[in-house]
């Protein structure tokens, strides 16, 4: 194909050439391996933070370089750069192509562009952009915060962006770029009371615009909801102890998914058989009221992509369907080892690392309940509306996440406020216990981020109100 | 373990340092009143091999340099930081403007601002941290290593699957990092590191499938533990995961292997840091010289100890480290402080600032451990009649403002002191101002596998829930 050049990212600011390109791809193939990528990356980020009501710092920082790897059976070289010069990249394709052990056996065929959707503006998170605007945002919070409740002591508010230019180009012809921007707004408040303190958090975002925080998701918005949570902790009793019924509300509380089922799906995992879920496409491992999918086309939300780190397009993947298992997430290098599509689902990092099948938006779609009637079901039980981080041994199965606010059910009624505790249950089995969803599936407010062998990559996730039947809640209370 | 004494900064300037040194000058010449420059440079190898053959290698290296400005006087100051992986002529003019423009739109503070000069140094003397072996080993035998770790592992049991593990990994890194500020102050070091783990996966014929791991890191080749003995060790701790049950929800004695100790340790790290304590965030704030552990616990920060993880000659901001108690005898003495969080309380830094490329200096560790106690971890464990040996902990459910505990777990449980059969999907619950006041027994264990370390420790009064 002919490049555009003129156009592109990399080609005006680092003086790549599409003739540079060629020359990598060969060079990384030049000692037999299968297949070979690079990946361009461009990083300008600003962070700005109020706290105690003063500016206290402001960040901004730019990076670039690329990553190639090279595929040779089911062995992956690597090697980065974060010089682009056309010595240092030829080195780095040098070392990548190391992994294989023979001659050059590929021919590269013709490249061609990956068509590509438009799931998020461009102009967004521009580092270029005025400081003021997003200042006023923090200052905004700060004082919202402050404002809500007397017994508010403590207020840090922070806004971060990134606009970030990825390049790739494949021995199997791929080439894609894309922009990416991603803005998060964060509140964080103490609240104390006598002798008692507490904490509330809150923030949103996603791959939007400075003005995706002057609707609905204001800073005002974020901030109330932070002292909201703060002040209401002030007053938690204990967290239950032991098996009960948990209702879980709509939106961020589907980080149980996440962690229940998201990883343990991931094609890696099942591709070597370690995954508590290797071997279960088609069983029931949900009850028949749970459709779970992984979706990166999602617009303007923090987990989607246009493409994907390997240049595929992303997609809208069925993980599980009416409790049936239908589905992994895949790579390129899971999807051919495994003789299965590729979902799109290939992200990593940064140029430094190597790309991994990841989740990007994963949600439960809704049901038929109304959440009135999932909350009336209850007798005795927990009803836990915001959550904070999770963690996955896909191995056993056994998945933990942690509640921030939570509530006793008593009687069909949401009664008192509880301290954080730890939800812990069984991948494999936990959704069987699903007994009623809800009809008001809600993303998160966009500040997701997941960890996978020491890479952090932005996702969102998603859910209707559900109840199950039976789930640990780890508190100390009776 | 040895100490080294301060000095005052280095005569002859590296490459990087007179780099270093050249941006802190274009940044006062742009109109910063004081400047702060970091560069890192490093590289990292790594190597999984998994049923016998080499599944990924990695191999590069990158590096960055961090410019944080100063703009006022009077001691009021407004800061601004900036980064970057450019290093050319452009870039740095870039980096140098970018940071003082922004520092424009930030808010003076009268705590903010360098160490004084007096305050700043280094340590002397070789603190051991620096080999170049884990670097220069050709690549066939770092693969070795990584083969030969998860081979031990595959060949140690029937029931550890020779067709599904996780594999053997080899990682080596090196890196070097220079600080120099408008103060005077200029010092570089280099560390070195490597480690070596295998993961195997055990199954039972019923199906139910576990992983575990272990390691062994250090700063040279030649302190690693031997591959057969990591593959050894990460095949017995996955097989005693296997046929694991729930217990019923109760309150038992809770004993914690060193590997989780840690953990609690890191709590401690925590409820310690100035930056939470001046804001209120910590439970510790306000309670310098009051009993916040059971009288058998001393914490200790030590960034001097030679050829730990946690050693370096000076910290973030160019202050020497130290040797820091936390909590002696159960009493809080000190909490760990940057430059701007010991003047928010009017305190002196514990020389802990601990500083990246972006942003403003955090509060770091050196090397943190809890002191040895009296028994053997055989004798703590033969104390407790019935209870759980907690050998994972998995979450993040620590409420550091108001101590709340609750985590998930998995161990082996304690009958009449003996370890019996292995426990899951429970969790542990307590607060941790009272867990660290119940911290009933410290086995003699100590042992720095990491910068964190801490001894088998047991705890009385939480709460386990499960079925």
């Amino acid at each position: 194909m002919n490049f555009p050049e003129h156009e592109l990212h990399f080609f005006q600011k680092f003086g790549l050439t599409g003739r540079l390109i060629e020359r990598c791809l060969g060079e990384a193939l030049s000692a037999g391996g299968d297949f070979a990528d690079l990946y361009f990356e461009s990083i300008a980020s600003t962070s700005l933070s109020v706290d105690e009501s003063l500016v206290k710092s402001a960040s901004q920082g730019v990076s670039a370089g690329c990553g190639i790897r090279v595929l040779s059976g089911d062995r992956t070289g690597y090697a980065y750069t974060d010089d682009l010069s056309a010595e240092r990249l030829m080195r780095a394709a040098r070392t990548a192509a190391l992994i294989a052990d023979g001659p050059s056996k590929q021919t590269m065929a013709g490249f061609r562009e990956t068509p590509k959707a438009s799931l998020y503006p461009i102009s967004a998170a521009d580092a270029n952009a005025g400081i003021a605007p997003k200042l006023e945002l923090v200052m905004r919070a700060d004082r919202a915060a402050r404002a809500y409740d007397a017994r508010i002591v403590q207020v840090r508010a922070g806004y971060s962006d990134e606009l970030r230019h990825i390049l790739i180009a494949a021995s199997d012809g791929t080439f894609a770029h894309d922009t990416q921007p991603l803005a998060r707004l964060n509140v964080y408040v103490i609240a104390r009371d006598g002798s008692k303190n507490s904490k509330g958090g809150s923030g949103g975002g996603g791959r939007v615009e400075l003005s995706f925080f002057e609707g609905d998701k204001s800073p005002e918005h974020f901030a109330r909801e932070a002292a909201r949570q703060a002040i209401l902790q002030l007053n938690a009793v204990p967290a239950p102890a032991g098996d009960m019924e948990v209702v879980l509300g709509p939106g961020w509380p589907g980080v149980l998914l996440h962690e229940a089922v998201g990883h343990g799906l991931e094609a890696d995992f099942n591709r070597k058989k370690t995954s508590a879920f290797a071997g279960l496409i088609g069983r029931q491992v949900a009850s028949t009221k749970v459709t779970v999918v992984d979706n990166g086309t999602l617009p303007s939300r923090r987990g989607s992509l246009n493409v994907d780190d390997e240049g595929s397009p992303t997609k809208e993947t069925v993980l599980i369907e009416n409790g049936i298992l239908k589905g992994y997430l895949s790579d390129k290098l899971s999807a051919r080892l495994m003789g299965m599509a590729d979902t799109g689902n290939g992200r990593r990092e940064s140029y430094q690392h190597i790309p991994m099948p990841r989740m990007t938006n994963t949600y439960m779609l809704s049901g038929e309940d109304s959440p009135e009637d999932i909350v009336r079901s209850v007798k005795r039980g927990l009803y836990a509306v915001n959550f904070g981080g999770g963690q996955v041994d896909i191995t056993s199965g056994k998945f933990v996440f942690s509640a921030s606010e939570a509530y006793l059910i008593e009687d069909g009624k949401i009664t008192a406020p509880v301290r954080d505790a730890t939800l812990i249950g069984n991948g494999p089995e936990a959704l069987k216990y699903v007994s009623m969803v809800g009809n008001d599936l809600a993303l998160d407010e966009g500040i997701g981020t997941c960890g996978k062998d020491g890479q952090s990559v932005p996702v969102g996730v998603g859910m209707p109100t559900i109840k199950l039947d039976r789930m640990t809640v780890g508190g100390t209370g009776r | 373990m040895s100490t080294a004494t301060p000095i005052s900064a280095a005569a002859h300037k590296t490459d990087l340092q007179q780099l270093a040194a050249d941006v802190v000058e274009r940044a006062l010449r742009a109109g910063a009143t004081d400047a702060e420059v970091v560069i890192r440079e490093g590289d990292e190898f790594s190597t999984l091999v998994r049923l016998g053959q080499v599944e990924t290698l990695k191999e590069s290296g990158a590096r960055g340099i961090g410019l944080r400005v100063f703009l006022g006087s009077s001691g009021s100051h407004r800061t601004a930081n900036t980064s970057s992986s450019d290093f050319s002529e452009a870039g740095l003019a870039h980096l140098v403007s970018g940071a003082v423009d922004l520092a424009q739109v930030t808010s003076e503070d009268p705590f903010a601002g360098l160490p004084e000069a007096g305050a700043m140094g280094q340590l002397a003397g070789d603190l051991d941290l620096y080999y170049e072996d884990v670097y220069s080993l050709p690549t066939a035998q770092r693969i070795e290593y990584a083969r030969r770790a998860e081979a031990a592992a595959l060949a140690a049991d029937p029931r550890i699957q020779k067709q599904k593990s996780d594999g053997g990994s080899f990682d080596a890194a090196t890196g070097r990092k220079v600080l120099a500020n408008s103060r005077g102050f200029v010092g570089e070091y280099r560390r070195s590191y490597c480690s070596l783990s295998a993961m195997p996966i055990a199954q039972t014929e019923q199906g139910g499938m576990q992983r575990d791991y272990w390691y062994s890191s250090a700063r040279t080749l030649g302190r690693l533990d031997s591959p057969e003995s990591i593959g050894a060790e990460a095949a017995r701790r996955t097989l005693r995961r296997l046929n694991a049950r729930r217990v019923p929800t109760q309150s038992v004695p809770i004993v914690f292997a060193p590997e989780i100790a840690r953990s609690l340790i890191g709590n401690i790290f925590e409820a310690a840091n100035g930056d939470s304590i001046y804001r209120g965030a910590s439970f510790w704030a306000h309670q310098l010289g009051q009993k916040v552990a059971s009288s058998n616990v001393t914490v200790i920060d030590d960034g001097t100890l030679v050829g730990l993880f946690g050693t370096s000659p000076f910290d973030g901001e160019g202050l020497p480290t130290r040797r820091t108690i936390i909590v002696e005898n159960g009493i809080l003495k000190n909490y760990l402080l940057n430059t701007y969080t010991a003047r928010k309380l009017n305190m002196h830094s514990t020389g802990s600032a601990s500083r990246g490329l972006a942003g403003t200096p955090g509060i770091g560790a050196g090397n943190l451990f809890l002191e040895n106690g009296s028994v053997s971890a055989q004798q703590l464990l033969a104390d407790v009649k019935a209870g759980f040996y907690v050998t994972e902990l998995m979450g993040f459910g620590v409420n550091m403002v108001t101590g709340d505990y609750s985590r998930g777990a998995a161990g082996l449980w304690i009958e009449n002191g003996e370890l019996t059969y292995a426990v899951e999907e429970v969790t542990i619950a307590g607060n941790l101002k009272e867990m660290l006041n119940n911290i009933t027994a410290i086995a003699d264990d100590l042992e720095f596998r990491g910068s964190v370390a801490s001894p088998t420790l047991r705890i009385d009064g939480m709460t386990i829930a499960g079925e």
